[in-house]
């Protein structure tokens, strides 16, 4: 069905290129900023700042 | 209900069971989503292929304007019952919301050159959702120019309720203004006016893409703790080194 796109191919393509362009670039933003907060927390844990699990209940 | 779940230990333990179901049900109706889009719908009668963007570029639409509202509640949230998680909430559907609002931008421009000859028209559709994206981006640089999360959260909390007034500036435009931009032609009094074999995709996508946003903001907002979290740990560590040289 694609295969009769034709002149407008470009057009369609791009658009869902572009979307998954940004929806990957949204996960990888959401998974290295939560990898790079885990880490910080873990090393402020691990200096004595706080027991591993400490302060849930507040934001 | 609403009380617990905005406990933030409570929304960790729940938000960390809903996160992986609804990246699950955001990946399965996608990839159902797409399968109807370009295998099991047809082209339209005027359109031609080029109506399969529709199943990109409204959802991505109503989701713009779905985080901005969600934005605006929070920022109430933020100002009336100053709960900490509000701002949360807030902080965590911005870029989100900004990344929908460029996909509804792009893929409209995109599907408005083989349609109506060009790009880009100011008519008062696209400008309005070119001003809710320039919120967006500007509530994200006001939280990056202020340094006290406090302040912030309330200067950001103020500015979003300014700028929901665009909401149904964006929503009924179509209708106040003549337009280069079709109606609502989805919900509307008298039923959509698009064809059951287009619906499909179209909700199919719509359901992918809202479960997409959700679990993306639960995961934000859960990073946001984390990054609070971190912040306060990291004075609080500086406060008892400065007493122990003391």
């Amino acid at each position: 069905m694609m295969a009769e796109a034709g002149r407008h191919a470009v057009f369609i393509w791009s658009a869902y290129g572009i979307t998954t362009v940004i929806a990957v670039a949204l996960v990888l933003r959401a998974v290295l900023d939560h990898r790079a907060q885990r880490r910080a927390l873990a090393r402020l844990e691990a200096a004595g700042a706080a027991a591993p699990g400490q302060e849930t209940g507040r934001v | 209900m609403l009380t617990r779940l905005a406990n933030p230990a409570t929304f960790m333990r729940v938000s960390g069971y809903a996160l992986p179901v609804l990246a699950v049900a955001a990946a399965l109706l996608g990839a159902y989503g797409l399968y109807l889009a370009f295998l099991a719908s047809p082209a339209d009668y005027q359109q031609g292929e080029t109506v399969r963007i529709m199943y990109i570029h409204v959802p991505a639409a109503w989701l713009s304007l779905l985080f901005y509202s969600i934005m605006a509640v929070s920022a109430l949230g933020t100002l009336v019952w100053r709960h900490p998680l509000a701002d949360v909430s807030q902080r965590a559907a911005a870029p989100i919301g900004a990344a929908f609002t460029l996909v509804c931008l792009v893929t409209g421009s995109l599907w408005g050159k083989p349609m109506w000859g060009t790009y880009w028209v100011w008519d008062a559709r696209l400008t309005s959702v070119l001003v809710l994206f320039l919120m967006y981006c500007g509530i994200l640089t006001l939280w990056r120019a202020l340094d006290d999360p406090g302040r912030a959260a309330r200067a950001v909390a103020i500015l979003t309720l300014v700028g929901a007034v665009n909401i149904p500036i964006v929503k009924f435009s179509v209708e106040w203004w003549s337009t280069l931009h079709q109606g609502a032609s989805v919900f509307r009094v008298g039923g959509p006016l698009v064809d059951p074999a287009m619906l499909r995709p179209l909700f199919a996508m719509a359901l992918a893409f809202t479960c997409f946003g959700t679990a993306l903001h639960l995961a934000g907002m859960r990073t946001e703790i984390l990054r609070r979290r971190v912040r306060r740990l990291t004075l609080l560590q500086a406060e008892r080194l400065e007493r122990a040289a003391a």
